[in-house]
């Protein structure tokens, strides 16, 4: 190789490199930084929703679902073949053991993000009697699972655990 | 560049001789918009558009400019800001008001320039790199308009956010990690508005050096005109100076006048009333709905409803969305036709009109709720547009018999070209 091209290929090389190396900060200075990160977590008390009601809380900034269900929503969330489903679960993976009645989940539709309806009384519930999100018509059941419209996923259910009978913490 | 007829830049003042030895832009401005400029003799009033848009993009950085003097991108106060804007600054609702109207009637332009563009074969040989920057200058509007209706953070301003950066989430594997980038966070908040005003300030300045790589791809052929045949002779140009510049003003007044009574008599017509509510992260508003310069789009995004094979619905809504304007990219090699001007080509002009009467329909769905008819009618028409690109276009272009070409500009005109080239030795 002659001198000249190995000092070419050296100084665009290095060249390269430094460019690449300078677009690192750059491209991550638009993630997420670290007090967005920072994972808070929230305290709800669910003594005064009854059966068959709901309530939206918040959790990181964002809509959160709590709904104590019915007999008949959960015999209704249980008689549908899991396997049907477009993001296949049953009632039982999304709640926890002995506290099948409480549906907790993000109140985030998982088709481009909107706060689908169906926590408040009278609020349209959609054909499954679960959510209905306004924004392109996606229709969830009551165990939350998507059943029709663009939605690709069940509405997400967060980590969270029962600290009493009437207190969850989520996060 | 130009045509060797053109006329030179002959500098009489001896200080315009001066700078033109040093400097010489008062020559490079006459030869691009001046007497030096030969410009086909028949162009009618579609061709005013490209000169109308490029005001617009005045009327949109004057505009924007003195409004970010009054703006602060915070999700504090960004609400208030802008109430503070419309109540106490001094002409502050005006200059809102010519804003958020200058970028619906930037729209209203480019539209009209691009179906110009489709009706009049435009975009064929030599003039594919001016078409394909435009797409590119037309893909940069949409980015730019997105999130200038962001930054007032209102019910709209927040959902609008929320949903198109949802898009994105869309796309297999990396879609999620994308998304978040995107935002800063997991849903549009302050990190979210405050880099959509760095950006919504900085695209336009963009989208200026793309116009004018745009013209310059434009000034190597020049424009093409109604006929579409290319100019020959002399005859069959005028300098762009007095000639153009005369018929653009004039277009330009009538222009002015529809865009002032949109400001002054109805500028809040255009505009939605739930986007008058702060943002609120809670609560999704009943309806919402793009901008209606969006809404052809937007009814393609909601029509699939369904999974297709192993596609997911989202994300055919996603692909069929963008492809619908990344399809123009293709126009030049999808007519097949050697005749330009759609008045040659009877077929054509058809299924041209049946295009836009397409595109209406898809614009009205678009700004319907998702439910039937809506639905049902959005899914047939999008079917419809990518038919035209992809089959009718190709094949009636291949097809069809055009009718015969005058042989020059100056015979479409006068009726005979020798007639024109006495006249014009005069
Ligand atoms: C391509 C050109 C542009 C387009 C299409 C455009 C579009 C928009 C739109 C649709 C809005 C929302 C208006 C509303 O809802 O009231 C907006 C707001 C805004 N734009 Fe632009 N814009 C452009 C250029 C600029 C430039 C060059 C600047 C500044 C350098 C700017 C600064 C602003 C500011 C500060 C706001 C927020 C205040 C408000 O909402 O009225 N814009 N823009
Ligand atoms: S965001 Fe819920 S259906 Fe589109």
């Amino acid at each position: 190789m002659r001198r000249r091209d190995f000092i070419y290929i050296a100084a665009t090389g290095a060249a390269g490199v430094g460019a690449a190396a300078a677009l690192v900060p750059l491209i991550s200075q638009m993630s997420p930084s670290a007090d967005v990160l920072a994972e808070a977590s929230t305290e709800i008390d669910i003594s005064a929703i009854q059966p068959g009601q709901a309530i939206k809380a918040v959790f990181r900034k964002q809509p959160l679902f709590v709904r104590n269900l019915t007999p008949k929503e959960i015999a209704e969330a249980d008689a549908v073949p899991v396997a049907s489903l477009r993001d296949p679960q049953t009632l039982e993976q999304r709640t926890k053991p002995g506290k099948t009645n409480w549906l907790i989940t993000m109140g985030v539709c998982t088709h481009l993000g909107c706060v689908p309806l169906g926590t408040a009384e009278g609020e349209n519930k959609g054909e499954f009697g679960g959510y209905f999100c306004p924004c392109h018509g996606s229709q969830y059941d009551t165990a939350a699972r998507i059943r029709k419209g663009p939605a690709p996923r069940n509405l997400e259910v967060p980590p969270y655990e029962f600290t009493s009978d009437t207190v969850v913490k989520i996060g | 560049m130009s045509f060797p007829w053109a006329n030179e830049y002959k500098p009489s003042h001896p200080t315009m001789v001066w700078l033109d030895e040093r400097l010489p832009l008062p020559r490079f401005v006459y030869n691009a918009i001046g007497a030096g400029y030969p410009v086909p003799r028949n162009l009618n009033y579609m061709w005013n558009f490209g000169v109308l848009a490029g005001f617009c993009l005045v009327i949109q950085i004057v505009t924007g400019i003195v409004l970010a003097m009054h703006y602060a991108a915070n999700t504090d106060v960004a609400f208030a800001s802008t109430e503070h804007i419309m109540r106490d600054v001094n002409w502050g609702w005006l200059l809102r008001y010519a804003h958020s109207n200058g970028a619906s009637a930037f729209f209203v332009v480019v539209y009209a320039h691009i179906f110009r563009g489709f009706y009049f074969g435009s975009y064929k040989a030599p003039r594919e790199m001016l078409w394909l920057l435009g797409v590119v200058i037309f893909l940069l509007m949409m980015a730019t308009a997105f999130m200038g209706y962001v930054l007032p953070w209102g019910q709209m301003s927040y959902w609008g956010a929320q949903v198109i950066t949802g898009l994105f989430s869309a796309i297999p594997l990396v879609g999620n990690s994308l998304h978040t980038w995107l935002l800063g966070g997991f849903a549009p908040d302050q990190a979210a508005l405050n880099r959509f005003f760095s950006l919504h300030f900085l695209l336009p300045f963009v989208i200026l050096g793309v116009v004018i790589l745009h013209i310059w791809a434009l000034h190597i052929p020049g424009s093409t005109n109604p006929t579409g045949v290319e100019v020959k002779t002399e005859s069959d140009t005028v300098p762009f100076h007095p000639y153009y510049t005369a018929k653009d003003g004039f277009g330009l007044a009538v222009f002015l006048f529809l865009y002032c009574a949109m400001v002054f008599f109805f500028p809040n017509a255009l505009g939605h009333p739930d986007n008058y509510i702060p943002a609120n992260p809670m609560q999704t508003p009943a309806h919402i709905v793009p901008e209606w310069y969006f809404w052809p789009y937007y009814a393609i995004l909601r029509a699939f409803t369904q999974d297709f094979l192993f596609i997911p619905a989202k994300l055919m809504g996603v692909l069929a969305m963008f492809s619908s304007i990344l399809v123009w990219f293709l126009l030049p090699w999808l007519d097949r036709s050697p005749v330009r001007s759609g008045h040659y080509r009877p077929v054509f002009k058809k299924f041209y009109w049946l295009l836009v009467a397409d595109v209406v329909v898809l614009g009205y769905c678009g700004g319907s709720p998702a439910a039937e008819p809506y639905v049902m009618i959005s899914q047939l028409a999008a079917l419809y547009y990518f038919l035209h690109f992809f089959v009718i276009l190709p094949v009636v272009s291949s097809l069809e018999k055009p009718l015969p070409l005058p042989f020059s500009i100056t015979e479409a005109v006068l009726g005979s070209d020798d007639a024109a080239s006495l006249t014009a030795a005069e």
